[in-house]
């Protein structure tokens, strides 16, 4: 607990930081890795302490982006109103998808998850009033009220930590509830629990649909923090890159989403940006070819450190004391 | 709606469908009898016409080159089964799903390396023209071979899994794994052996495919969704599933493009017809799936006894 607070203090000091060293690009960075780390805690929820493999979880991002942003372009200008309205058809999403999906287990289940969300990718396209194709250019972000301009970049960040803060309390608390306990017991055997009387079928659904409003909510954030929004955010390569990040951090860890999705979103930024003497001198265009890397990577973690960055730490944490 | 459309439309669909159960099958045997999910199943696909592109090209004649395309890209899937993806078979399935998501990313670069973005991989310019099915009806001839070749191909693989020794070890196990390793059918070589044909047919889809399509780098993702699709609609494991599957959703995605739109318009202003008939035709083959599921959670035919 106490660890918690100080790594969300070390974000919250974050940006003064940055803009003391002059970086305030990095106050941007920032948030764009935090909103992931909210995408990537959500999708943990479901896959990590569900036991529920869902590969569409991009389905529901985007969903949140896009009717947040459809809200702003047709007017309702307070996030009151527009982001409420994005997390609702989110979890309405989550429980049509879910209601379906989850009759099915095993690699049906990955299937139907990945087949609905591509679904929604196909429908996103083929709407042209929104942008079709080449996505929908938002003139500002909502409004928040209260004295604080979102449209300030660091008002904005503060906000987005705000979100994250209480997307992991909020996770922790459901994990530690009867609720979670449940959820916990259906995903290590699941006939046991509905013998015991659970109605599987109903907590896991709830799980889901939770999942997808929050994911939602990231979805808002991301839209809200580019001021644009296109197809590609329901493409089926995000819910993939969600899933890595969520393995990346830590399956069913608290901080899983939020490590994997720096470790991540780091390790690109560092590859496009910061060109590395001697690899340039074999290979010149190696920056190209960044996902070469990320494949290698992730192959190698799957293959040999399937409890993640954050499994890595505590296992040897463990081993010390 | 004429009926030359609609005979064309047919044509249409019944090819799109072959190419997805080519796709389908492969994929359809490695789900059913080692419980794996391979996402790169569409990387080999892709690989496929990439070889073939430059197999073509190297040989200036395109039936041999396509021809070689088929046992070289084999030989690859193989390797790849031999050295990665057997070890994932006793993981669990989020582990697979990964460990094949890395492995798109990688094929997709190391292809970037070895042949570029995209290549360019030409119809032999004999079939390049229409043909006259019909009075009236013209039919382009490289969508016939597709349609020939993709059934002979079909057939063969139906004859295979249903009529030889093989076919029934691929059966049983995909019926029953535990039982077909106890009754001694040597799982990990039949495993080899059913990827190695898996990728075969991969790598005619992709050859053919190809010059209707453009040959590029991610080109195998969006196709892997659809067979999915088919294999879900089918029935994990059963190669009559996926022949099903296949054709259900070549023919339903085909007709729904074309006459939804039109029949939109007998009801709607055209300005709406149109966007409404294609956002419904866009998502009609998963609203197919989810009716199939919710029906038949195991799909049309279940392949697990």
């Amino acid at each position: 607990m106490r660890s918690a607070l100080v790594a969300l203090l070390v974000l919250a000091l974050l940006p003064l930081a940055l803009s003391a060293m002059d970086q305030g690009f990095y106050v941007g960075f920032a948030s764009r890795v935090l909103i992931y780390a909210i995408a990537a805690t959500s999708l943990n929820l479901v896959l990590g302490y569900g036991g529920m493999v869902s590969f569409g979880h991009a389905a529901f991002v985007g969903t949140g982006a896009y009717v947040s942003s459809i809200a702003l372009a047709e007017g309702l200008t307070s996030a009151w109103v527009g982001w409420p309205l994005a997390v609702m058809a989110s979890a309405l999403l989550a429980w049509g998808i879910g209601a379906v999906s989850l009759r099915t287990r095993g690699v049906y289940f990955i299937m139907i998850t990945l087949a609905f969300a591509q679904m929604m990718f196909y429908l996103v396209n083929s709407m042209k009033a929104y942008g079709g194709d080449e996505g929908l250019t938002l003139p500002h972000r909502a409004e928040l009220g209260l004295g604080l301009e979102l449209g300030n970049d660091l008002v904005f960040y503060y906000v987005v930590l705000l979100v994250l803060a209480l997307t992991l309390g909020g996770l922790h608390r459901l994990a530690n509830s009867r609720f979670g306990r449940v959820v916990a017991a259906i995903r290590e055997n699941e006939p046991r629990a509905e013998a015991i009387g659970y109605p599987v079928h109903r907590f896991r659904l709830a799980c889901f649909v939770i999942a997808g409003a929050f994911g939602g909510l990231a979805g808002v954030l991301l839209a809200s923090h580019g001021k644009y929004v296109n197809p590609g955010a329901l493409h089926w390569l995000q819910s993939g890159t969600l899933m890595v990040m969520v393995v990346l951090g830590g399956v069913g860890r608290l901080w899983g989403g939020v490590v994997g999705a720096a470790a991540l979103l780091g390790l690109e930024h560092l590859v496009a940006d910061y060109p590395v003497g001697w690899l340039v001198q074999i290979a010149p265009n190696y920056q190209q070819h960044a996902n070469l890397g990320v494949g290698v990577v992730l192959l190698v973690i799957v293959l040999f450190a399937p409890r993640g960055i954050v499994g890595l730490v505590t296992r040897t944490r463990n081993a010390r004391t | 709606m004429s009926l030359i459309l609609f005979a064309e439309q047919a044509l249409n669909g019944l090819q799109f469908g072959l190419m997805l159960f080519l796709l389908a099958a492969g994929l359809t045997l490695v789900f059913g009898i080692m419980d794996m999910i391979n996402l790169a199943h569409g990387s080999l696909y892709m690989v496929g016409a990439f070889m073939a592109a430059s197999l073509v090209k190297t040989t200036g004649s395109f039936w041999l080159g396509a021809l070689l395309a088929v046992p070289a890209t084999a030989l690859l899937g193989v390797l790849l089964e031999v050295s990665v993806l057997r070890t994932l078979y006793a993981r669990d399935h989020l582990s697979q799903v990964l460990a094949t998501f890395a492995l798109i990313l990688i094929i997709n670069e190391l292809t970037r390396i070895a042949w570029g973005s995209d290549a360019t991989l030409a119809m032999p310019a004999s079939l390049a023209g229409p043909v006259e099915l019909l009075p009236g009806l013209y039919y382009p001839a490289y969508r016939l071979l597709i349609i020939g070749v993709g059934a002979a191909v079909a057939l063969l693989l139906f004859l295979l899994v249903t009529r030889t020794r093989v076919g029934m070890w691929v059966r049983a196990g995909a019926s029953n794994r535990e039982m077909a390793l106890a009754m001694g059918v040597n799982i990990k070589v039949l495993f080899t052996l059913v990827f190695g044909v898996g990728t075969a047919l991969c790598a005619v889809a992709g050859a053919l495919l190809g010059p209707m399509l453009a040959v590029q780098v991610g080109m195998g993702e969006n196709i892997l969704i659809l067979s999915f699709v088919v294999i879900v609609i089918g029935g994990i494991g059963s190669i009559r599933g996926a022949l099903v599957g296949a054709l259900v959703v070549g023919v339903a995605d085909t007709f729904g493009r074309a006459l939804l739109p039109l029949l939109f318009g007998l009801v709607l202003p055209p300005q709406f017809a149109s966007a409404a008939g294609l956002a419904l035709a866009s998502v009609m083959i998963y609203l197919i799936m989810a009716l199939v599921l919710f029906y038949r959670p195991q799909g049309l035919f279940p392949a697990r006894g």
